[in-house]
């Protein structure tokens, strides 16, 4: 069962990746990074990470996604144009792939078998980010607040 | 009796379950939510249908007319004939629209709203998809429906959808912070995020009349307007419909669509106001909680609906008494106004809990709350800008 759901989950974050990279108009490949996105989404509800499945959806859908449609309709004409194939980029990342798989495999963790892990409820991870992480979240807060200030001033129009 | 009438739904669902015990094991599971499924598409379609009728009845009735009274007796039949209409109406898509993406985003949008509804507890045992982080969950769903409208604006190829659409985000990304601040005080009150445990927070009564509902606090009751005005803006109801103002941008990101796709959007839009409403029941009003405890015989999802038809009838008399805004005034009033008293009743409700959550601490709170609304009225009052108003007439 979980294993047909692994396969679904996998062909369509897979499919909408694969759009997102050769889609020619450029909202398309942004809309198909979302399928891309919801698909990651899933396969960490499929692990039982349901807190970060739903920040997931959340964050990358609700926001980033918005995020970058907009910044493509605002920045560009509408251009049609063969988006080519990028053999260099290509080579490159199948390099990528093909080290990072070579490290996995090379690992002896992989060997070990997996432990019974409790899906963790999202009060323990709270109470975790509030005690053990609370200067790492402050800090997060502090680097958010920054990036907020920082792009009110950028649009800010100036006083003459 | 009243126990079983309560459990009647849950009984019926566990019978028709019994009937497939000889299936194999990965049967169950599937029928089980499939009948949640169809559960609430068939209560909520038949919402829908109801409040479609009753808004217009009710509009009527504000505005010193009849509404709808010529299908059926008093006009009941009214959604049937509206339904066949839109069923057999030409679908009209326009030659230089993206096809996909225009057919995509009704779809999208209605999803996002039904699945926004399986997270609420409408009655005891009657949540049809308990998740632990069910508040989180409604709203990364309703996230969703920005890029939807998006894809309603930008598949429809045309200035008026592009405008609507982006008048739609603005707001709706504007309005969805005060939305989620003001159902933090009630998560940090209560500890969890599943809207199980924060019904059951606040089951129990004083004296047997006075409910624990979080609205009868100063903080909750300040929240639940906050939130009730977030969720008319969401659900982009008057006096926040900028994004459809007919008179300037024709339906806004709805322009293009006809026939059955326009109905698919409607019916997103109610279903997503019941959403909210619902949430808002859920928060703030006690979900399925009797009012007092002498009322307890009557089944809990009776009191659900009682409540949420309540909020769907406000929203309505809100519709049927409120001018449009601007746009402008729409996204002050968030950032400006919204936005601080949100953050302020995150403090009003650490107050309440830490003066130990009595006389003391309800004082204190509501006492919080009124400093700030007080500062911030001072502070955003406009008027004392104006000069005296001199009139120079053509001589």
């Amino acid at each position: 069962m979980n294993s047909v759901a692994f396969l679904v989950i996998a062909i369509i974050t897979l499919a909408g990746a694969l759009a997102a990279a050769t889609l020619p108009r450029l909202i398309h490949a942004a809309l198909s990074l979302v399928v891309a996105f919801v698909g990651v989404a899933a396969s960490f509800f499929l692990l039982g990470a349901e807190f970060v499945g739903l920040v997931q959806v959340f964050v990358y859908v609700g926001a980033v996604a918005v995020l970058i449609v907009f910044t493509i309709l605002l920045t560009r004409r509408e251009v049609i144009g063969e988006r080519g194939v990028n053999w260099g980029g290509a080579i490159v990342a199948l390099a990528v792939f093909g080290g990072l798989l070579w490290t996995i495999f090379k690992t002896k963790s992989l060997a070990l078998p997996a432990p019974q892990i409790e899906p963790l409820t999202v009060k323990q991870i709270g109470e975790t980010l509030m005690t053990n992480y609370v200067w790492p979240l402050q800090c997060v807060g502090l680097v958010l607040t920054a990036a907020l200030i920082g792009a009110l001033v950028l649009v800010m129009e100036e006083k003459r | 009796m009243s126990d079983s009438l309560d459990q009647i739904f849950i009984s019926a669902k566990h019978w028709i379950l019994s009937l497939l015990s000889g299936l194999p094991d990965w049967v169950a599971p599937i029928i089980s939510s499939l009948i949640n499924i169809g559960a609430l598409l068939g209560v909520f379609l038949t919402l829908f249908a109801a409040i479609s009728v009753l808004e217009r009845k009710i509009l009527g009735r504000m505005q010193n007319r009849y509404g709808p009274n010529r299908v059926g007796p008093f006009g009941l039949f009214q959604p049937l004939a509206d339904g066949i209409k839109m069923l057999i109406k030409e679908d009209v898509v326009p030659a230089r629209a993206d096809k996909v993406v225009h057919f995509l985003a009704p779809i999208l949008v209605a999803a996002a709203a039904i699945l926004a509804l399986g997270v609420i507890p409408y009655g005891r045992n009657m949540t049809p998809f308990a998740i632990d982080g069910g508040i989180l969950f409604f709203f990364a769903v309703g996230s969703t429906t920005e890029l939807a409208v998006f894809m309603a604006g930008w598949g429809s190829n045309n200035k008026f959808s592009m405008l609507g659409a982006m008048r739609a985000i603005a707001q709706m990304v504007s309005y969805e912070l005060p939305l989620i601040l003001t159902t933090l005080p009630v998560v940090m009150i209560v500890g969890a995020l599943s809207p199980d445990a924060i019904v059951a927070a606040q089951d129990g009564y004083s004296l047997g009349v006075l409910p624990h509902w979080f609205v009868t606090t100063p903080w909750g009751a300040a929240a639940f307007v906050l939130f009730f005005v977030s969720g008319l803006v969401e659900s982009n109801r008057t006096p926040f419909d900028v994004p459809e103002g007919e008179s300037e941008i024709v339906a806004g990101h709805m322009t293009e669509y006809s026939g059955f796709k326009y109905a698919t959007f409607f019916m997103a839009e109610y279903f997503g106001m019941f959403a909210i409403s619902g949430l808002a029941v859920t928060l703030f009003l006690g979900g399925w909680h009797s009012p007092i405890a002498a009322l307890n015989f009557i089944p809990s999802y009776f009191w659900f609906f009682l409540k949420l038809s309540a909020l769907l009838f406000v929203y309505i008399w809100v519709r049927g008494t409120l001018p449009r805004t601007r746009v402008d005034q729409i996204m002050n009033f968030a950032w400006k106004f919204m936005l601080p008293m949100a953050f302020t009743l995150i403090v009003a409700a650490a107050v309440w809990h830490y003066e130990g959550r009595g006389l003391a601490g309800w004082l204190w709170s509501l006492a919080v709350i009124a400093l700030v609304y007080l500062a911030l009225s001072r502070l955003l009052d406009t008027r004392r800008k104006f000069a005296r108003r001199t009139y120079r007439f053509a001589e």
